[in-house]
């Protein structure tokens, strides 16, 4: 178990925003979260992170994982957007978490970035400035420093938000081959469900008191546990309880 | 030519000259070095809300007789805490935040010293007196940018990784709450040092200005931070000169040199655009 999450609860101030939530990840899972805006996807992502106090419950990281071992790539902001940094820059950047003490980056630093540039492939946009990039470029930049950060997990929220079809499909290329391919765990947040039922290991649907999580063919299977949020009122009762799959209401 | 080299000769002979150009080197380095911190995270105005608060504490101290740099230091580097935090938790935001304490400050200190009808001289703290540092200040002034730009070269990468992304820094174990402290640190240390430099209305030009001229023409944080500094220092050596020269206030000569190059990059920037557009 890489992650295991006990009936957590998370809030805003006194909004609670995910109430009692249990879901694990296994290593070499892909785990989409999908629901709508303001279903608690990004809140779940922070704690996740570390970045949010959980209220109840508690979140364990197993298999030796520690904190500071998890790739995240978060969404843009509106700093980014004009910030003068070249492309090295950002992609060294996500070694800090082993700069420790020590001042200056090593020559391993170094190393590892360019192989993560070069997996990639975007060494040949190293000396150039981040903020004139294309949108696809950008976020391959960001999953680049992700990527320096992490061996293991990789938490991405919504990379694919604002990119065309064609660069779209080319990073979820991406990310699927970095899960097969190099065995990194990956928890996604993604609008895109269809998209989502293709890649996915498994599925975290949360909409408002009702959350499903299993894998990807009980989600399938679940007929109400897929129209969600279509129709609101059916879904209250007869969610599935197979094995593995949990609805909760 | 032998007429200029004769005349800066001339003054450096002259002993407050040369004390205004050691601070003013320091002071200005300091304050470009971190002002590409404060404007790209958008506390441009920071340096103008601290130093009206380094203001109050100022005429606070005198009134008690107290030695100033002692009082408005730590009290500058708490204010700058407070208003870190204030972004952080975000009810009040960092711009409404900093207006808030920049005026009630000055509005404060202003009155502490038409009560305590001191002799204090409202007009050098708010506009500076580079020219009437004493001994012991340009000590103390060489001491703490010293340490301030030491400093900064320590943090360097981290400034870097958190001024461009705190949530990632923070989600992949860097201390960034510490690093935002100590970015507090020595923006408060810069600022009370160089309110003696351009007084406490135009200490923010010294911060905002070299970073921005500098992003004019450099994309990346390497040469932004080398670019800023020099051109901070430059300025605020040409300013000082013409100042002695012309008989006209250093910190107006110094803010103008600044635009200057501001005005100067920012052409140059707009060149460069053109010229790789057609190419």
């Amino acid at each position: 178990m890489l992650i295991e999450c006990n009936n957590i609860c998370l809030a805003y101030e006194n909004n609670i925003v995910v109430k009692d939530l249990s879901f694990s990840v296994n290593k070499g899972d892909y785990l989409c979260i999908i629901g709508e805006n303001g279903s608690g996807k990004t809140t779940l992502m922070k704690a996740l992170l570390g970045l949010k106090k959980v209220e109840k419950g508690n979140i364990s990281l197993g298999e030796g994982l520690k904190q500071n071992e998890i790739g995240y790539l978060p969404q843009q902001t509106g700093i980014q957007k004009d910030f003068p940094a070249s492309v090295w820059e950002v992609v060294l950047s996500g070694r800090i978490n082993r700069l420790g003490l020590k001042p200056f980056f090593t020559s391993k630093d170094k190393k590892i970035a360019e192989e993560k540039m070069a997996l990639l492939s975007i060494e040949n946009l190293k000396n150039k400035c981040y903020r004139e990039l294309s949108g696809g470029q950008q976020q391959r930049v960001l999953l680049a420093r992700a990527l320096c950060a992490t061996q293991k997990l990789l938490l991405l929220d919504e990379p694919v938000a604002g990119l065309d079809l064609l660069v779209t499909e080319e990073m979820y290329h991406i990310i699927y081959d970095l899960n097969k391919q190099k065995g990194i765990t990956v928890i996604m947040i993604t609008h895109d469900v269809d998209r989502a039922v293709r890649d996915a290991t498994h599925i975290l649907h949360m909409h408002k008191d009702k959350v499903f999580f299993g894998d990807k063919a009980h989600y399938l299977e679940c007929d109400t546990c897929r129209q969600f949020t279509e129709n609101e009122a059916e879904s209250g009762h007869g969610c599935c309880k197979k094995g593995g799959c949990h609805c909760h209401e | 030519m032998n007429e200029i080299f004769e005349l800066i000769t001339q003054i450096l002979q002259l002993p407050f000259m040369v004390r205004a150009l050691i601070i003013g080197v320091l002071i200005s380095l300091c304050a470009s070095l971190l002002g590409v911190s404060l404007v790209l995270k958008r506390y441009s105005m920071i340096g103008d809300g601290l130093s009206h608060v380094g203001f109050g504490a100022l005429a606070l101290a005198t009134a008690f007789n107290v030695a100033p740099m002692y009082v408005a230091i730590p009290v500058v580097i708490i204010t700058a805490f407070l208003l870190l935090r204030i972004n952080e938790t975000g009810k009040l935001k960092g711009d409404a935040a900093i207006a808030l304490v920049s005026a009630s400050a000055l509005a404060m200190g202003v009155l502490i010293v038409s009560v305590s009808s001191s002799n204090v001289d409202l007009n050098s703290y708010l506009f500076g007196s580079i020219y009437a540092v004493s001994q012991n200040d340009m000590y103390l002034s060489i001491c703490l940018s010293l340490a301030v730009i030491i400093l900064y070269f320590i943090f360097y990468n981290k400034m870097f990784a958190v001024t461009f992304d705190e949530n990632f820094a923070r989600a992949t174990g860097a201390n960034a709450t510490g690093y935002n402290m100590v970015m507090a640190c020595l923006t408060a240390v810069t600022i009370v040092v160089g309110m003696r430099l351009v007084g406490s209305l135009l200490i923010s030009s010294l911060i905002i200005f070299p970073p921005l001229t500098s992003m004019r023409i450099y994309k990346t944080f390497k040469k932004v931070i080398i670019s800023s500094s020099i051109v901070g220092v430059v300025c605020v050596m040409v300013g000082i000169i013409s100042s002695f020269i012309l008989n006209v206030p250093a910190s107006a000569c110094i803010v103008l040199t600044n635009l200057a190059a501001y005005v100067i990059f920012a052409l140059i920037g707009s060149m460069k655009k053109k010229m790789l557009k057609k190419a």
